[in-house]
């Protein structure tokens, strides 16, 4: 026991198969992902910045009904409506204080007409606090922006809901 | 007018040295990054340059424009001079250091012995750096270094013993000339392993990097550095690394040798070997940095004054008593 210790660290073995698996470990494929040029996959429900959606004729969805401003754990929302010229109910204010925002997705979830959703985005860090209070042209914005992803991916994710 | 034409060629020799040897100190900087990150299987910098080969340039770019930091109560001469000694002391070595029968800036006969009297004089930079600063960390990061750095010279001093008994020249191209018929890395191989321990706890490397463990002392005696003056500490370190490398290449590897004494591999210039030799001694040197965890600092005493010091005495008396045996001995 002591003898055969002895030879092991006189001969470094433990060293010299660590350096042999450093040296395998050298040209295996990378772990990581060169970030800025290639991300890494995200799933279908991942809860990303908010965007408003329309239907296809550019209609808005939403229709004020606040269950999400109801629901919003963080009470991040704040939705103001009015009737519109046509009869229908609209909201005239949408505002989402992203600082506030927990991401949970509980807005998401509430919505009656998937008008409210959270996009696969997470990339929209400001260099203001301001530029972090969205409102609704914004969250229209993003919503036209990102519409075929957040329509894929609701459609993908549908049967699991 | 004779007397300033020397001195303007002699500066055009140090300068055709002392670049080359700056530049390779960045690109080193690079590679062990990079395989540091490539044994952990992630990516090491590639952004700045083809595969990130500029990041020590930006880093450098970055250092330069940062602020000095010089603390109140700190010794300001010192703490200003000890950077530039430990740059200065690990540039100054290279002087000596051989890349071929003829391309060496000092051909002077006492070679090793300078190389060891200046990287003894290193220690200096860091305890000064250590002391200067006014500040517990860097006090004790410098007093591990000082005690760290004295310990391995002693058997470095002694393994450098067995190699000149061998050559019975302190010229580092007589050293690297009788390599010409077998390499010393193979009658001396147990010395070989044992200068390349101890030239990484020389150079503060990992697993003896105690001076500057993160974890107890922030950054030893560099912590109180800031901007160029971190940056020349810095490069000081790796000229200090490439330099062990070279002295390894020169003692044990053969130094700018070619590997074969054949007729395709003589055509390629001595130094070309040479810097192939110091590269795959940096590489070693990196790897190791990948997979070992530090010494703890009794660990570190233990070994080179209890294993290390006698072992290589050992082997003095051992190469000493086989030349003498067989009529070996070199006279030159």
């Amino acid at each position: 026991m002591k003898i055969s210790r002895f030879f092991k660290t006189i001969l470094m073995t433990d060293f010299i198969s660590g350096l042999f698996i450093a040296i395998k470990e050298l040209f295996k494929s990378k772990k990581t992902i060169n970030y800025p040029f290639e991300k890494g996959k995200i799933s279908p429900r991942y809860r990303g910045e908010h965007a408003l959606r329309r239907y296809p004729n550019g209609e808005e969805r939403c229709i004020a009904c606040k269950l999400c401003e109801a629901v919003c754990p963080a009470q991040a929302i704040t939705i103001e409506s009015a009737e519109r010229a046509d009869g229908s109910r609209k909201t005239t204010r949408y505002d989402i204080d992203m600082m506030k925002c927990i991401y949970c997705g509980l807005c998401e979830e509430s919505c009656p007409v998937d008008a409210i959703v959270q996009g696969p985005n997470f990339e929209f860090s400001t260099e203001t606090r301001e530029e972090l209070y969205y409102t609704k042209e914004k969250l229209l914005d993003n919503g036209d922006r990102w519409e075929n992803v957040l329509a894929a991916n609701i459609k993908s994710d549908n049967p699991y809901r | 007018m004779e007397y300033l034409n020397i001195i303007f060629q002699e500066s055009y020799k140090i300068l055709f040295l002392l670049v080359p040897v700056l530049v390779s100190v960045a690109m080193i900087v690079w590679l062990d990054r990079r395989v540091w990150a490539f044994v952990q299987k992630r990516q090491g910098p590639n952004v700045v340059g083809p595969f990130g080969l500029l990041q020590s340039l930006a880093d450098a770019l970055k250092y330069i424009f940062k602020e000095i930091i010089i603390p109140a109560s700190s010794n300001k001469v010192i703490f200003i001079l000890a950077p530039i000694i430990t740059m200065t002391l690990a540039l100054i070595a290279w002087a000596v250091i051989p890349f071929g029968v003829e391309q060496v800036l000092a051909d002077i006969n006492v070679g090793i012995l300078y190389i060891f009297a200046v990287s003894s004089l290193g220690v200096y930079g860091i305890i000064m750096g250590g002391w200067a600063s006014n500040s517990k960390y860097p006090f004790l990061g410098a007093i591990r270094s000082a005690a760290q750095m004295v310990s391995y010279e002693v058997s470095i001093g002694i393994i450098i013993i067995n190699v000149l008994l061998c050559v019975g020249s302190l010229n580092l191209n007589d050293i690297v000339i009788a390599q010409k018929e077998m390499w010393f890395v193979i009658p001396l191989f147990p010395m070989f392993v044992i200068f390349f321990i101890s030239a990484l706890a020389e150079t503060n490397r990992p697993p003896f990097d105690l001076p500057e463990a993160e974890a107890e002392l922030v950054a030893g005696y560099q912590t109180e550095y800031s901007g160029m003056m971190y940056a020349m500490f810095w490069l000081g370190e790796y000229a200090n690394i490439l330099l062990m490398c070279a002295l390894g290449s020169i003692l044990f590897l053969g130094g700018w040798l070619s590997p074969i004494d054949l007729y395709p591999f003589n055509l390629i210039p001595g130094a070309f070997w040479l810097i192939f030799k110091i590269l795959f001694l940096f590489i070693l040197f990196a790897l190791v940095k990948a997979i070992v965890p530090r010494y703890r600092y009794d660990q570190l005493m233990r070994l080179g004054w209890k294993i290390f010091l006698p072992l290589s005495l050992t082997y003095v008396v051992l190469t000493a008593s086989y030349l003498f045996y067989f009529n070996l001995l070199p006279t030159i």
